[in-house]
C-alpha cells in the first residue's frame, strides 16, 4: 500500500537499493507488500469466480435452457468452485497471515522472505492456467470442483490445465505454510509464550499444519488422474483393476481438512474482532485453542461423510457419522465462547463487529445444517442436492468470506493509516447479509424437495425458489462493488488519519505500532509481559 | 372497498388451499416407504433440536446485543474464564448428540439389510440414460428422458413432469421388498428416488445394492444425483409402483415383447426400413453426444457427418459400434453398443451412412452385424 511505501525511508538504508513501480512488487520480500499482493489477487479472483456464479445463476433464473449449453454450464459450476476455493478464499487468508502474523508476534518480517515472494508469484501462474482453460478445445474442466474420476479422465485438455494449476497452487500453499509455521515458532518476541499468542496466530499455526498435511494428498490425487489420462495407469479404472471410489477417498482426505483450512483462520479473525468491540477479553482463551486443535484433528477422520452414498459397510457409515457429529462439540464451544465474550461487555457495532456478529449468526446456521447432514440416513436423502449447496455456502460465504470482510475493515485503518468510510461499510454489510440469505436460504427448500445440484435445468416446482436465488445472487454481486469502492476511497487517502490503537478496545502488539506500520515491522523486538 | 377485501380474502383462501401442495416444496417429499418415513422423521426430530439450540444460543446473543451495548450505557465487565461453564457446555452437546445418533443408527442398520428381496433389479447408469435388468424375470430395457427437446428449448410450454418423465418406467409391485443393484457403464451415476428414500451411487466396474418396499401404488420420480457429464440433468428415474396382480401381468407382457424383439430371424430389410428404424435408435442412443445434426460437439464428441469411419468401409464402423473405441488402453466416451440387437445396430449404422452429408447409399444388413460379432 502507498502509505507503507512512504515509510521506505525508515531504516532501509542498510538494505541497499529498492526497486520502484512494478519491479518493486515483483521483487518484494516484504511481508506487508506480499500480504497486499495476496489480498489484491484474492479480490480479483473473487470477482472472476463471482462472475461465473452470476452466469450460472442467470441460466437457473427460470426452467429451460436459455443462455448456455449444459456442457458449458458444468464448466461454470466447476470453475466457480475451483477459483473461489483456490484463488479467492485461501490466498486471502494467506494475505492476512502475511500482514498480521509478524505484527502480532512482534517479528520484523516473515522467516523466509524470498520464499514468501516465490509462494505468491506462483499463484498468478496457476490462476492464468485456470482461466485460460476456458479457451482450449473442449473448454474448461466440467467434472465439478471435486473432479471425480472417471468423469475427470473423460475431460479434454482443460482438465490437464486445471491439474497443473492445482499442483502449482498447492506448492504455493505448502511454501506459505512452512513460512508461517517457521515464523510463528521461531520469531516471537521475548515473553510471547505460545499460550499468549493472539488467537488469529494460533488458528493460522494449526491451519498451516493442516495445509502441509493435506496439500500433498491432493497433489497425489490429481497426479493419479493425470497419469490415468495420459500414461496408461489404471488407478481409477475398474477395467484395469483400479477403483473409481479410491479417488473419492483420497480427494476427501484432502477435502475435509481443506474446509477447515478455509474456516479456522476466519475463527481467528472473529476471535480478534469480538473482544475489541465488546471491550472485554476473549472468554475461554485456552479452550478456544484446544477447540481449534480438536477440530483440526477430527477433520482427518471424517472424510467419508462426503461419500455416504457410495455404498460403504454399515460399520463405516456409523463410524463416520459419529466422528462427524463430534465436530459439533468444539465448534459449539467456539460459538459459546464468542457469545460469552459479548455477554456483559460494552458493545459497539462498527463494520468489523457487524461482520463478526453476522459471521457468528450465519455460520452457525451452516453448522446446524451440517449437523443435519451428519446424520447418515438424512444425508443419503440430501447428498448432492441444493441442501448441500446451501450448507457449504453458509459456512464458506457467510463463514470464511464474512470473516475476511470483517478482518479487512478491522485492520485496514492500521495498514493504511486512514479510516474507511464507515457508512458505506455498514451498507456493504447489510446488503451482503440480506442478499446472501435471499440467495442461499431458498436452496434449503429446493434441496429438501429433491433438486439435485449441478443441473442446468429443473422441473417447474423449483421455479419460484430458483428465481429468488438468482435475484439474490445478483444483489449480492452488486453489493460487493461497494466494498471495492470503500477500499479504493480509503487507500487513496480520503479518510481521517487514525491513531496507533485505531479502536478503543483494541489489544495486541499490532496496535502498538504506528498506523501505517513501518516497512520493517519490529526492528527491535517488543517485550511481552 | 368490499370487492378489494373480497379479493384479498380470495387470494388468501387460494393460498391456504395450495398449502399442502406448497409443503411439498419446503420439505422432504412425502415418504412412500418405511425407510423414507424413518428418514423423514429423523430429519424432523433434528430440525426441532436445532431450532431449540438456535433459540437458546441466539436468544442469548440477541439479549447481549440489545442490553450490553455501549450506547445503552453498559460498562464492560472483565471476566474471561469459568471452568464450570466451559465443562457444562462441552458435556451437554454430547448428550444431545447421543440422542440424535441413537435413532439414526437403527435406521442405518435397516437400510443396509438387503436380504429377502422378492424382486431384484439391476440399474445400470449410462451417459445419459438408465438401463434396467429384472434378474429373475429376464426383462431388460432402457429408460430415456421423454421430455421433448422443444420444451427444453422453450418453443412449447413445459409439461407438469418436465425433465422427470421417461419412456419406460421401472415397474415394481407394492408391498414387496425390491432390491436394486446399481452399476454403471462409463462414469459414476447415482440412482435416487426421494419418495422411496433410496439413493445409491452406481459405479463402473462395481456393484452396490440397496432396497425399498413401496407402501402403495403410485408413480415416484427421481433423478441422477451424481454429476456424470453434460446431460447429468437429463437422465431421470421413474418408478411405477403397481399392485402385485398388475405387476404379474406387466411381467408376462414384457416377456412377450422381449421374445418378439429376439435376434434376427433372417428377415430382409430395405434401405428405407432400416433408415426409419435407425433414426429411432439414433435418437435413443447416439444423439446426446453426436447431436441431431450429426456434427458432434467440437473438442469433445466427433462429428459423424462427413466422418471417415462412417463413410468408409462398413466393417470398420460395425466394429466401432460393437466394441466401442479404446484409446491408450482406456475406454472412451464411445462405449460398446453390443447389447443392442443385430437389427438395431444394422439400422443405426445404415441411418448414419445415409443421412446428413453422408450419401453412401449402402445398406448394412443384420447378417453383417451378426458376422462381425464372432
Amino acid at each position: 500500500m502507498e502509505a507503507a511505501h512512504a515509510h521506505n525511508g525508515h531504516g532501509h538504508g542498510a538494505h541497499g537499493h529498492h526497486y520502484s513501480g512494478l519491479m518493486r512488487w515483483i521483487t518484494t520480500t516484504n511481508h506487508k507488500d506480499i500480504g497486499t499482493l495476496y489480498l489484491f489477487f484474492a479480490l480479483t479472483m473473487f470477482f472472476v469466480g463471482g462472475l461465473l456464479a452470476l452466469m450460472l445463476r442467470a441460466e437457473l433464473f427460470e426452467p429451460g435452457l436459455q443462455f448456455w449449453r449444459p456442457e458449458f454450464f458444468n464448466q461454470l459450476t466447476t470453475m466457480h468452485g475451483l477459483i473461489m476455493v483456490f484463488g479467492a478464499i485461501m490466498p486471502a487468508f494467506v494475505g492476512f497471515a502475511n500482514w498480521q502474523v509478524p505484527m502480532m508476534i512482534g517479528a520484523p518480517d516473515m522467516a523466509f522472505a524470498r520464499m514468501n515472494n516465490w509462494s505468491f508469484w506462483l499463484l498468478p501462474v496457476g490462476a492464468i492456467l485456470l482461466v485460460a482453460s476456458f479457451f482450449v478445445p473442449g473448454g474448461a474442466t466440467a467434472a465439478g470442483w471435486t473432479i471425480y474420476a472417471p468423469l475427470s479422465t473423460q475431460m479434454g485438455p482443460g482438465m490437464d490445465l486445471a491439474i497443473f494449476a492445482l499442483h502449482i497452487m498447492g506448492a504455493s500453499s505448502i511454501m506459505g505454510s512452512i513460512n508461517i509455521i517457521t515464523t510463528i515458532l521461531n520469531m516471537r518476541a521475548p515473553g510471547m509464550a505460545l499460550m499468549k499468542m493472539p488467537l488469529f496466530v494460533w488458528t493460522w499455526l494449526i491451519t498451516a499444519y493442516l495445509l502441509i498435511a493435506v496439500m500433498p494428498v491432493l497433489a497425489g490425487a490429481v497426479t493419479m488422474v493425470l497419469t490415468d489420462r495420459h500414461f496408461g495407469t489404471n488407478f481409477f479404472n475398474a477395467a484395469g483393476g483400479g477403483d473409481p471410489v479410491l479417488f473419492q477417498h483420497v480427494f476427501w482426505f484432502f477435502g475435509h481438512p481443506e474446509v477447515y483450512i478455509m474456516i479456522l483462520p476466519g475463527f481467528g479473525i472473529v476471535s480478534q474482532i469480538v473482544p475489541t468491540f465488546a471491550r472485554k477479553p476473549l472468554f475461554g482463551y485456552s479452550s478456544m485453542v484446544y477447540a481449534t486443535a480438536s477440530i483440526a484433528i477430527l477433520s482427518f477422520i471424517v472424510w467419508a461423510h462426503h461419500m455416504f452414498t457410495v455404498g460403504m459397510p454399515a460399520v463405516a457409515q456409523l463410524f463416520f457419522m459419529y466422528a462427524t457429529m463430534l465436530i459439533a462439540v468444539p465448534t459449539g464451544v467456539k460459538v459459546f465462547n464468542w457469545i460469552a465474550t459479548m455477554w456483559k461487555g460494552s458493545l459497539t457495532f462498527e463494520t468489523p463487529m457487524l461482520f463478526a456478529c453476522g459471521f457468528i449468526f450465519v455460520f452457525s446456521m451452516g453448522g446446524f445444517t451440517g449437523l443435519v447432514l451428519a446424520i447418515t440416513p438424512v444425508d443419503i436423502q440430501l447428498q448432492d442436492t441444493y441442501y448441500v449447496v446451501a450448507h457449504f455456502h453458509y459456512v464458506l460465504v457467510a463463514g470464511s468470506l464474512f470473516a475476511l470482510f470483517g478482518g479487512t475493515y478491522y485492520w485496514l485503518p492500521k495498514w493504511i493509516g486512514r479510516m474507511y468510510d464507515e457508512t458505506l461499510g455498514k451498507w456493504h454489510f447489510w446488503l451482503s447479509m440480506i442478499f446472501f440469505n435471499i440467495t442461499f436460504f431458498p436452496m434449503h427448500f429446493t434441496g429438501l424437495a429433491g433438486l439435485p445440484r449441478r443441473v442446468p435445468d429443473y422441473n417447474m416446482q423449483f421455479a419460484d425458489f430458483n428465481m429468488i436465488s438468482t435475484i439474490g445472487a445478483f444483489g449480492f454481486g452488486l453489493a460487493q462493488l461497494i466494498f471495492v469502492y470503500v477500499l479504493v476511497k480509503a487507500i487513496r487517502g480520503a479518510g481521517e488519519k487514525v491513531s496507533d490503537k485505531v479502536w478503543e478496545g483494541a489489544d495486541g502488539l499490532e496496535w502498538t505500532l504506528p498506523s501505517p506500520p513501518p516497512y520493517h515491522t519490529f526492528e527491535t523486538p517488543p517485550l511481552v509481559k | 372497498m368490499i370487492s378489494k377485501g373480497l379479493r384479498s380474502f380470495a387470494v388468501a383462501a387460494a393460498w391456504f388451499a395450495a398449502a399442502p401442495a406448497l409443503a411439498n416444496q419446503y420439505n422432504l417429499q412425502e415418504p412412500q416407504s418405511i425407510i423414507a418415513r424413518e428418514i423423514y422423521d429423523l430429519h424432523t426430530l433434528i430440525m426441532w433440536i436445532i431450532v431449540g439450540i438456535f433459540v437458546v444460543v441466539f436468544g442469548a446473543m440477541t439479549y447481549a446485543i440489545v442490553m450490553h451495548r455501549k450506547s445503552a450505557g453498559h460498562k464492560a465487565e472483565q471476566f474471561h474464564e469459568n471452568t464450570t461453564v466451559e465443562i457444562v457446555w462441552t458435556i451437554i452437546p454430547f448428550f444431545i448428540l447421543i440422542g440424535m445418533a441413537w435413532p439414526a443408527t437403527r435406521t442405518i442398520i435397516s437400510m443396509k439389510d438387503t436380504s429377502g428381496a422378492e424382486v431384484t433389479i439391476k440399474a445400470t447408469g449410462y451417459q445419459w440414460k438408465w438401463g434396467y435388468d429384472y434378474l429373475q424375470e429376464g426383462i431388460s430395457f432402457y429408460s430415456n428422458l421423454s421430455t421433448p427437446r422443444e420444451q427444453i428449448e422453450g418453443k412449447v410450454p413445459k409439461g407438469e413432469n418436465y425433465l422427470i418423465e421417461v419412456d419406460n418406467p421401472v415397474v415394481v409391485p407394492a408391498g414387496k421388498k425390491v432390491r436394486i443393484i446399481t452399476t454403471a457403464n462409463d462414469v459414476i451415476h447415482s440412482w435416487w428416488v426421494p419418495a422411496l428414500g433410496i439413493k445409491q451411487d452406481s459405479i463402473p466396474g462395481f456393484v452396490r445394492d440397496t432396497w425399498f418396499k413401496a407402501d402403495k401404488p403410485g408413480i415416484y420420480r427421481g433423478q441422477c444425483a451424481e454429476l456424470c457429464g453434460k446431460d447429468h440433468g437429463f437422465m431421470p428415474i421413474v418408478v411405477e409402483v403397481v399392485t402385485p396382480e398388475r405387476y404379474a401381468s406387466w411381467v408376462s407382457e414384457q416377456k412377450k415383447k422381449m421374445a418378439a424383439a429376439a435376434p434376427d430371424s433372417g428377415e430382409q430389410w430395405t434401405l428405407d426400413e432400416l433408415k426409419a428404424r435407425g433414426e429411432k435408435i439414433y435418437a435413443g442412443n447416439c444423439v446426446a453426444c453426436h447431436q441431431p445434426t450429426g456434427m458432434g460437439v467440437p473438442g469433445a464428441f466427433p462429428a459423424l457427418s462427413g466422418s471417415k469411419i462412417v463413410t468408409g468401409p462398413k466393417d470398420g464402423q460395425i466394429k466401432v459400434v460393437l466394441n466401442g473405441v479404446v484409446k491408450d488402453g482406456k475406454p472412451t466416451a464411445m462405449v460398446s453398443f453390443k447389447h443392442l440387437s443385430d437389427v438395431d445396430i444394422a439400422a443405426v449404422i445404415t441411418y448414419t451412412r445415409n443421412n446428413w452429408a453422408n450419401k453412401t447409399g449402402e445398406t448394412v444388413a443384420p447378417a453383417d452385424v451378426k458376422a462381425a460379432r464372432k
